[in-house]
């Protein structure tokens, strides 16, 4: 075992040695990177990080110089894309998927004059900070246009991975339509990805074929809208981006990610010296969860109700994770009035009462 | 007009010039189309092909090389004493995925214990993980007569379910909150397979591979038993009277690539990737299949075709980072690659003849 120890503290001291050179050389503008996992024309989750990007660019032209790198798998390829932009001289990097994670870690501990911004993690350093969204708050609010809105009583959910994130948008979409329709019931695809536009088409003409006339997707691409609008009698809600495109049907509304205001804020603290590692949990209230525009697909009084639940989320008089709720094995989660508290969400890895299905473990 | 004349015998020449040509063709081909993207085409191949050699910050790049060739030249070997005698394993990306689950087992079920056998074990058991999936198909072609190439590609997706199964299940990191992936090898003394040399990217798997090389060579080139998996590719009946017993064969090609596949899966979980995660395959096995074409299924051109593929995903990277140049495109230059070899293979085995000349 020594020599393993021997190996990896002379690998530590050489690379320290080496990596606080770009961090010197800080005269000119300050260089930011980016790595996406997807591309960046996804029109879904790496195209709302690409439009952060741009409103740097766009906030403060010449004091910044940015780059990035799209498509880029989680695991080894992701760490040398990381050092890549390190050894660049990127002094700032912003790494936009959850499993980031580790490499961040390795990377950011090879290069401690660099800042890193990690999307969705839950590990952090002294130049590694972290942020994420309350996505579960726009589900809330689809939710209970879903409830409002179902004919068949059959609700299809396209999940991507069975993590905590998804975890929480099924739950609060299902208690909010339960809520205003007792009778629906909800059917959850898994689609094993954040991006394939062939398997999310699939889930959704199955989900379709199944009766299903409210789709949600936690998967990224407009292929399940594609599908609603073929159908003709489904409604949608875009996903990550506005996906503006399939309005005003099937794509009713839209829950957003807008990383814009936090991207700028964080490049301002760099500029000013004030930079230090966060953890940031954003919702619409601090506006990087929005609300797309809601069409006239929708009735009247669902806008109006919709549209009171997300002032009254964005104003903190409602949490949409609010007792008395019971998991699924009808134990007690939350007591009446009792409000959920931001780390149990961060590792929801169960099913709230009245969902059927099983979650995948 | 043209016409093709196929030779008596593939031309030995042909068969080591085309490879060659099939690059400078592609980096025509290639240059072409970042020049229609509008950007500066022998900027674009030299941020490609020589930056990540000799180019600013080479020294990382350089070990990222073999950090990217080391298994694809492993899995490559072992698909090349295969692809010798006829029997085509197309699903190493199953094998490899497998190893690396049967290795990184033991060593997150005795985790936190520290021993010096930790890794070798583990090492033992990403061969015999990617041995055993790679019988599958073996014991069902002998016994049933199916196709190795249908079953051993749809174990690749079977194993890819695994994978995921494992990883949001049980190898999942029981402090990770919930998240899917394994605790991090890398974090873990006994069980990580490190840098040996620190800045070089040479680790274990690495030294595998070039152990690889030389067996295969030995073995093909310089044994009886390579003789006899050469015959049976080249001339199946001629091996029968030559006492080859075809079933044994296909258990033996098949186990071995399956064996090297696995410990290839194992070097890079216990090393580069740290971790079980549902997308911890990259591709490596399918790649290599490339690798062990373009290498003409020699070990030695296997070396050499393993460090071209990683020097064009390595230069890939350098040229969308440097020059901002669209990964898609970058793929279809991979693509030309392979599409340039297997044309030009046309001149191994055929003589182009032109009108007129006698």
């Amino acid at each position: 075992m020594k020599r393993r120890s021997f190996l990896t503290t002379s690998a530590a001291a050489t690379v320290l040695a080496t990596a606080g050179l770009p961090a010197l050389a800080q005269d000119g503008p300050l260089k930011i990177g980016f790595i996406y996992v997807g591309p960046v024309g996804d029109m879904g989750w790496s195209y709302q990080h690409e439009q952060g990007r741009r409103a740097i660019v766009e906030k403060f032209g010449d004091q910044v110089e940015t780059k990035f790198i799209e498509s880029v798998p989680e695991g080894p390829d992701a760490e040398r894309a990381l050092t890549s932009l390190a050894l660049e001289g990127n002094t700032m990097i912003f790494a936009t998927s959850f499993g980031y994670m580790d490499p961040v870690m390795n990377v950011a501990a090879k290069f401690p004059n660099v800042m890193f911004e990690h999307a969705t993690g839950y590990k952090r350093a002294d130049n590694v900070a972290t942020y994420d969204a309350k996505f579960f708050q726009g589900r809330a609010i689809q939710g209970t246009i879903a409830g409002r809105m179902t004919k068949s009583n059959k609700i299809g959910y396209i999940g991507s991975f069975p993590i905590p994130e998804v975890v929480q948008g099924i739950n609060a979409a299902y208690i909010h339509a339960k809520k205003v329709n007792p009778d629906v019931e909800m059917s959850v695809v898994w689609a094993y990805s954040w991006f394939d536009p062939a398997k999310e088409a699939d889930a959704a003409a199955a989900l379709i074929a199944d009766g299903v006339d409210v789709l949600m997707q936690h998967t990224d691409s407009t292929a399940p809208q594609a599908k609603a609008q073929e159908a003709g009698n489904v409604i949608t809600f875009g996903q990550a981006s506005d996906m503006s495109g399939f309005a005003p049907m099937p794509r009713v509304t839209s829950t957003i990610d807008n990383w814009a205001p936090y991207y700028i804020e964080r490049v301002q603290a760099m500029l000013d010296g004030t930079w230090s590692s966060t953890a940031t949990w954003g919702g619409i209230d601090t506006g990087m969860v929005e609300i797309g525009e809601m069409t006239d697909a929708l009735p009247s009084e669902v806008i109006e109700e919709a549209t009171a639940m997300k002032d009254a989320i964005a104003a903190g008089e409602y949490h949409p994770f609010t007792g008395p709720l019971k998991k699924q094995d009808g134990t007690v989660w939350l007591a009446d009035g009792e409000v959920a508290d931001d780390a149990a969400l961060a590792s929801m890895d169960f099913y709230l009462e009245g969902i059927t299905a099983e979650l995948p473990k | 007009m043209i016409t093709l004349v196929k030779r008596p015998q593939p031309s030995q020449f042909w068969s080591w010039a085309t490879p060659i040509l099939a690059v400078i063709a592609t980096m025509i081909a290639g240059g072409l189309l970042f020049a229609a993207l509008g950007k500066d085409p022998i900027e674009a191949i030299k941020a490609i092909f020589w930056d990540p050699i000799l180019g600013q910050n080479a020294g990382y790049f350089r070990s990222q090389l073999l950090v990217k060739a080391g298994p694809l030249i492993l899995i490559a070997c072992g698909l090349a004493i295969g692809f010798r005698a006829g029997i085509w394993n197309i699903g190493a990306e199953g094998q490899y995925i497998i190893g690396a689950i049967c290795g990184a087992w033991l060593a997150l079920r005795v985790y936190p214990a520290e021993s010096a056998w930790l890794f070798p074990a583990m090492i033992a058991l990403g061969a015999l993980g990617g041995l055993l999936w790679a019988l599958i198909p073996a014991v069902l072609k002998v016994t049933l007569g199916v196709s190795e190439i249908l079953v051993s590609l749809m174990l690749v997706y079977v194993a890819e379910n695994l994978l995921a199964y494992v990883a949001f299940g049980p190898l999942r990191n029981p402090d990770g909150f919930g998240m899917p992936g394994s605790r991090n090898l890398q974090q873990y003394d006994a069980a990580h397979n490190p840098e040996l040399i620190a800045g070089t990217g040479m680790h274990w798997g690495v030294v595998a591979a070039l152990i690889a090389v030389i067996f295969t060579y030995i073995l093909l080139h310089r044994h009886i038993a390579g003789f006899r998996i050469r015959v049976a590719g080249e001339a199946p009946r001629a091996a029968l009277f030559a006492g080859v017993v075809p079933t044994r064969l296909v258990v033996i090609c098949l186990g071995l690539s399956g064996a090297l596949a696995g410990v290839a899966g194992l070097f890079e979980v216990a090393g580069p990737s740290g971790q079980i995660t549902d997308s911890f395959n990259a591709g490596y096995g399918f790649t290599a299949i490339i690798v062990a074409f373009l290498g003409r299924l020699h070990p030695v051109g296997i070396l050499l075709a393993g460090l071209l593929m990683a020097l064009t995903y390595i230069g890939g990277d350098v040229a969308q980072l440097r020059l901002q140049l669209p990964p898609a495109a970058i793929q279809c230059f991979q693509g030309m690659l392979l599409f340039f070899l297997l044309g030009f293979d046309v001149l191994t085995n055929y003589r182009v003849k032109f009108a007129g000349a006698a």
